[in-house]
């Protein structure tokens, strides 16, 4: 028999978890603890809708009707316990996220996992508008333009936790994040789980071995749709505000994205693609309000030159290293990181001489970039940053022929080691 | 008398206005190997996919073991104990040839849709899975991407996949088709080992692979049994012949 738990394994989780642990000493500034938190939150998200899309196969549009219907029930649950209307931890709050998020996912998915494939993605941008508008329609419930508010101070603090502090609640949402994660990948070794690759797969060739797809693809909805309303129940707590927002299209969209950059087919493809997401978000939008054109790029260009994700660039570079041969593909990286970024400078600097061309400022539209003065008002400054942008494209096409040599100069001595 | 493993009452099926199976009777008894024969367009895969719950049959009924399976839905039926093998092949082809059988292997050991075992430690289902890959001769491969087998291996995995569940009445459509010489043999005697004890009923164009294996023999034609009986009746019957087997010598 083997062990329940492989050695590998349980030091790979100890590993996850003494990286959340320290985390916070590392980033210790504010505004990197509230991303942090941020991020673990999108973790958990992210995750839960790879339950539908790599594993199930179900490309879902409204997965963040779970996440949000989860936040208001725990927003609406920690005003009752601030009323003193029912007494219950705070640290166990988004268990009732994850409840509300499992029962509304076996409600709704009932209907939308009857179908699979396009029919089931539109479907599921149906309910999701339709939940949508019902969040601005009955206002007691979800509060209207404005939102719930909530407190996440109530109830006694426990050994001196109150979750005032931010930390606290980065360390809930971290232990939280962690044991979602662990339950999350239990579940892809379970029969369940091994039942929805199938279904994935082969719908048909389930049937003829004894498996309901269509209750297979329920089960795992409404599991996804659990594990959403954690997050959302964290996020509740989180932000202490929940807006109809939380439930949007837009919020389903984000959670698509970060699967895809991420990679779906592979379980931890969606912890990198939030955490990506999650500091793009935050990050590039201190520096730059073009910042969502350049995350659109980012996105365009992930799934035109890696439609597995970034998880899938990564294990395409498994066997090179186990061989031993990585360094060899090193300057060749080294070069097409030079060429990526004369590349993306010169056309960064573009966008950014458009927006500040379109800028309110009439007078002075100079701008510093990266510490060069650029004005949109003289010509000589757009040829400039063309020319660099153009030289920066050649560079790219004739690096990209440079790293297909690296890789087929490796290909001899991966099969010799019998890593291919 | 024992009750028949499949019985057939009078099956009709038919797409709109043209009609496939034209009132099929068919008693097959337990542990018998039946092979269904008959020219292209006869209906013989048509006949596969109502008797195992893929189409609804028009009119007539079915019944596994005396109780009627007509109407049910395939994963249903299955799970009385019918399973079957496609035409062409039908498997889980990202994933390796152990988790296909595995895949088959689980209801049947009870674990239906739990998501509280691990599949890796279910003792039961490790041990019957181990056994069916023996069974197919492919435990030095049963890590290997079912996607890319070979054709025959693939052939393999799918005979594999439909007899892991344990069901006591096997369809296989065609299970040699497509196959060299010394793989059909390889099939041959890989299907008779491993339907040994259970009911088979076969699709197959491949004379030498019916005679070899068949206790008996049905011939349809245009969605009709016209004959029915062990091989050297029906090797012997005219009216075969002009039907059918004629036409193979052209």
């Amino acid at each position: 028999m083997t062990p329940v738990l492989s050695v590998r394994r349980v030091s790979l989780w100890a590993g996850v978890a003494v990286t959340f642990a320290v985390l916070p000493y590392i980033f210790s500034q504010s505004f990197a603890l509230s991303m942090l938190s941020q991020m673990g939150i999108a973790i958990i998200f992210a995750l839960s809708y790879n339950m539908l899309l790599g594993q199930t196969g179900l490309l879902s549009f409204g997965h963040a009707v779970y996440f949000g219907l989860g936040a208001f029930f725990c927003a609406h649950a920690l005003n009752f316990i601030g009323d003193g209307k029912f007494w219950f931890p705070v640290t166990l709050v988004p268990l009732i996220g994850g409840l509300a998020g499992l029962l509304s996912g076996l409600v709704l998915g009932f209907v939308t996992t009857r179908r699979a494939g396009t029919p089931f993605a539109m479907i599921s941008l149906g309910i999701a508008e339709m939940v949508a508008a019902s969040a601005l329609m009955f206002t007691t419930f979800f509060g209207g333009e404005g939102g719930i508010a909530t407190n996440r101070v109530v109830g006694k603090a426990f050994l001196g936790v109150s979750y005032g502090p931010q930390i606290q609640v980065y360390y809930l949402i971290a232990g939280w994040c962690l044991v979602t994660m662990i339950a999350m990948f239990a579940l892809t070794r379970t029969p369940l789980g091994r039942m929805a690759n199938a279904v994935r797969d082969n719908p048909e060739r389930a049937r003829f071995v004894g498996y309901n797809p269509t209750r297979v693809r329920w089960l795992m909805m409404a599991l996804a749709s659990g594990f959403a309303g954690i997050a959302g129940g964290l996020a509740a707590i989180n932000y202490e505000i929940v807006t109809a927002e939380t439930l949007g299209l837009v919020a389903s969209g984000n959670v698509v994205l970060m699967a895809f950059i991420g990679g779906i087919g592979h379980f931890w493809g969606p912890i990198i693609g939030a955490t990506l997401v999650t500091l793009l978000q935050s990050a590039l939008s201190n520096y730059t309000q073009a910042w969502l054109l350049y995350f659109g790029l980012f996105f365009l260009v992930i799934i035109m030159f890696s439609p597995g994700g970034i998880a899938n660039l990564i294990t395409l570079h498994k066997p090179v290293w186990r061989a031993g041969l990585f360094r060899r593909l090193l300057p060749s990286y080294a070069l097409a990181a030079i060429a990526g970024l004369v590349m993306l400078s010169g056309f960064f600097a573009l966008i950014e001489m458009i927006y500040h061309f379109e800028a309110k400022e009439t007078s002075n539209k100079e701008f510093s970039y990266f510490g060069l003065n650029l004005d949109p008002m003289q010509a000589q400054y757009w040829v400039g940053c063309a020319i660099v942008f153009c030289i920066g494209i050649a560079l790219v096409y004739g690096v990209k022929r440079v790293v297909g040599r690296a890789w087929e100069g490796l290909t001899p001595e991966l099969q010799k080691a019998g890593v291919v | 008398m024992s009750v028949a493993a499949l019985q057939l009452h009078e099956v009709r099926k038919s797409f709109g206005r043209t009609s496939i199976i034209n009132g099929v009777n068919l008693s097959i008894s337990k542990g018998e190997r039946h092979a269904i024969i008959g020219p292209n367009g006869a209906g013989k895969s048509t006949l596969f996919n109502l008797i195992s719950g893929r189409f609804g049959v028009s009119s007539g009924r079915i019944d596994l073991h005396g109780e009627t399976i007509s109407g049910l839905e395939p994963e249903i039926i299955n799970r009385k104990g019918l399973a079957r093998s496609f035409q062409i092949t039908n498997i889980f082809p990202r994933m390796s040839v152990y988790e296909n059988v595995r895949c088959a292997v689980l209801w049947s050991q009870g674990y239906k849709y739990s998501f509280w075992h691990r599949v890796e430690a279910l003792d039961s289902v490790r041990s019957r899975t181990s056994e069916i890959v023996e069974r197919i001769g492919m435990t030095d491969r049963r890590e290997r991407m079912a996607g890319v087998l070979t054709y025959a291996e693939q052939r393999a995995l799918e005979i594999g996949v439909t007899i892991a569940g344990g069901a006591n009445v096997i369809l296989l459509d065609e299970p040699t088709a497509g196959m060299s010489r010394s793989e059909t043999d390889d099939a041959v005697e890989l299907i008779r080992k491993v339907t040994e004890g259970r009911t088979l009923i076969m699709v197959e164009h491949d004379m030498s692979v019916v005679f070899n294996l068949a206790d008996r023999i049905s011939v349809l034609v245009y969605g009709e049994v016209i004959a029915s009986g062990t091989p050297e009746e029906i090797r012997s019957s005219k009216a075969v012949q002009e039907a059918y087997l004629g036409t193979e010598q052209d």
